[in-house]
């Protein structure tokens, strides 16, 4: 017995036996989180502001991962059991892409408010598939012109030209997402971003090439934020009030412009996994997060800020004004959605967009 | 006896099994996955070459790869003339009891998020930051330099990061080299400048090396310091890695941009292990 227990063999018995007996209680532990609610969301989600209020009223706990990209957030479905997930943020273009790959469960649009949504946000050519729809629209806005409007004339920024001529050379930041910011081409050059077809690729580039000579730097949001707020630019392209809205407070001076030309509608939606082993709780958490309560926290989230889908959200008169709240009939009305590519469009588009990332 | 023996045999193995299953479990299995991922059609499956291919016959893509070694080569070279002086006052001119605080405060820097150091170095660079604002301030200036969003900063990011990496590397060098050597070659008539450039910094150069390698391999594949400073202005392979994976899901291409890049850093590690004969030692 004493020699068993001086064999170093027998020792790493023992331990790869203690460690496997860990595992277990580990698995066992991570079952017994089965109840909880399982969300696959965006940085907005994460804010305890918003999800504290559900938890503490229905006595669950909402686990939420964050991702960036439909890509990286299906990759994180793909690679996960059926079931581990209860409900998903994604684009609202995107919806198809998971109903495809049949991860989404039909919503019950008797119990979810959509009469109270803005009605160019609801998506139907996104949500809706095959006469059922998988996902709700629970927060929107525009890629379009944020500013400082004590360094430009707002004026410029009336119109998409201003991006491109030599009066703000330098000034100018592009945010590095490459869909919303081609739209935004598109609009410049006089097209429509659901018309767009491989034969728009030549006229799309050199407008990108343009906006890319003007540009100080190509930053995802933290990085143009930062720029904007430093006053290393003045103007971000294909920001908006996402940037603008979150940084009022700090620095007035932000704003963002729907400029004659249009801009480009970013709308994120909400959707219920098949498989959820939770599917009540997963549609409270939906009902929650479409309540006016829930769309005012969501809208002015720590994260990033961003127009509430219900009308009625409870925001307050300050809120609704840093929103623009009231000017969003007349925005929606020059608004765009993004352009919906399919893969080999999408992936030149892409490719495109590394392009312009290189030039010099 | 022959248990006994036996039992010697398979010690070894036992000892190494752990370390051996987590390398198959975490890298030979992975890598095998990433490589099998990389020859297949984003859309649609089946096999092809096609992502390669990409990488090979689209400029932009070979470009990144460009940006990426000359980037690397310059930090390495940088780090390593700014190393090797801080490793040898570290070393020969700071007293015994001063030298393990001296360390201490040599490894502060990595105590500190890789994000946040990024992000203070962007408020240092900015136009409105502390260099340009101390250069207008004293009349050096007119206008603000643009230090940020250039590969300037992202060097200067990068440097900031690795100098200390390496200069550990070569001051753990420096401290194995016996006086007896140096003793030697002055006995033999070489004055201080000739004991180093002959004695000195060949004896040293598998530390400089194991951290150029180091500092290679961490730079190159990195993707935050040139997302952040470099004001996406040109892009580097990691960026273009994660690009193909945000929005499109683009595995099997971004698999097959990682294969290329570690195939690059394998290259770096024979030339260095060639070359100092790394494997002998």
């Amino acid at each position: 017995m004493t020699a068993n227990a001086r064999n170093p063999l027998s020792t790493l018995k023992s331990r790869l036996g203690a460690a496997c007996a860990a595992a277990a209680l580990l698995i066992a532990a991570g079952g017994a989180r089965a109840a909880d609610l399982n969300a696959l969301i965006w940085c907005d989600h994460s804010d305890p502001a918003l999800l504290q209020p559900f938890e503490e009223a229905n006595n669950v706990k909402v686990n939420v991962k964050e991702f960036e990209g439909t890509g990286a957030g299906l990759a994180i479905v793909e690679q996960s059991q059926p079931g581990d997930w209860d409900v998903m943020v994604i684009d609202s273009i995107d919806v198809p892409r998971g109903v495809e790959k049949g991860l989404f469960e039909p919503l019950p649009e008797d119990k979810l408010p959509f009469a109270d949504l803005f009605a160019e946000v609801k998506m139907d050519k996104s949500t809706v598939v095959n006469g059922k729809r998988y996902g709700i629209t629970e927060k929107f806005g525009y890629n379009t012109i944020g500013f400082n409007k004590t360094k430009v004339d707002p004026a410029d920024m009336q119109s998409l030209a201003s991006l491109t001529g030599d009066k703000y050379k330098g000034k100018i930041a592009i945010y590095d997402y490459y869909l919303p910011v081609i739209g935004m081409a598109a609009l410049a050059i006089g097209k429509k971003t659901a018309d767009l077809t491989e034969a728009d690729l030549p006229a799309l580039k050199a407008e990108l090439l343009k906006m890319k000579a003007n540009a100080k730097l190509v930053g995802e949001v933290t990085a143009s934020q930062t720029a904007l707020a430093t006053g290393e630019v003045d103007i971000l392209v294909g920001g908006g009030e996402w940037v603008t809205a979150g940084l009022a407070k700090e620095n007035p001076a932000l704003d963002f412009s729907i400029p004659k030309e249009g801009a480009v509608l970013w709308s994120q939606s909400l959707a219920m996994f098949k498989d959820s082993k939770n599917k009540d709780m997963a549609l409270k958490f939906i009902q929650y997060i479409m309540s006016p309560e829930g769309q005012a926290r969501l809208a002015t989230s720590s994260c990033y800020w961003g127009m509430p889908a219900n009308t009625k959200a409870a925001l307050s008169d300050e809120q609704k004004k840093t929103l623009r709240f009231d000017e969003q009939p007349g925005f929606l009305a020059r608004a765009q959605a993004y352009s919906a590519p399919n893969a080999d469009l999408d992936k030149k588009m892409q490719d495109m967009w590394t392009e312009m990332l290189q030039a010099q | 006896m022959s248990i006994s023996g036996s039992n010697s045999r398979a010690l070894p193995w036992a000892l190494v099994t752990p370390a051996l299953a987590w390398t198959l479990a975490f890298f030979v299995l992975p890598f095998i996955a990433m490589g099998l991922s990389s020859l297949t059609a984003h859309e649609g499956g089946g096999l092809t070459l096609a992502n390669y291919s990409q990488f090979f016959t689209d400029p932009s893509y070979w470009r990144a790869m460009v940006n990426s070694l000359e980037v690397t080569a310059i930090v390495t070279v940088i780090s390593i003339l700014l190393a090797y002086p801080f490793a040898w006052i570290l070393a020969e001119q700071v007293p015994e009891r001063w030298q393990r605080l001296a360390l201490m405060l040599a490894v502060l820097p990595f105590w500190t998020s890789y994000v946040v150091r990024s992000y203070s170095w962007l408020l240092v660079l900015a136009q409105n930051g502390v260099i340009n604002r101390a250069l207008t301030g004293i009349g050096l200036i007119a206008e603000p330099l643009q230090l940020a969003n250039t590969r300037f900063a992202t060097v200067t990011g990068f440097v900031h990061f690795f100098v200390m990496l390496l200069t550990l590397t070569i001051f753990a060098n420096l401290k194995q080299l016996s006086p007896s050597y140096r003793k030697a070659a002055a006995d033999l008539g070489a004055g201080p400048v000739r004991t180093f450039l002959h004695v000195v910094l060949p004896l040293t150069l598998p530390g400089i090396m194991v951290g150029a390698f180091l500092t290679f391999v961490l730079c190159i594949g990195d993707y935050i310091t040139p997302q952040i400073l470099g004001g996406n202005n040109e892009l580097v392979m990691p960026q273009l890695v994660m690009m193909q994976i945000g929005r499109r899901g683009d595995f099997p291409l971004a698999s097959a941009l990682s294969i290329i890049l570690m195939a690059v850093v394998t290259v770096a590690y024979l030339a260095c292990a060639r070359w100092l004969k790394i494997e002998r030692a």
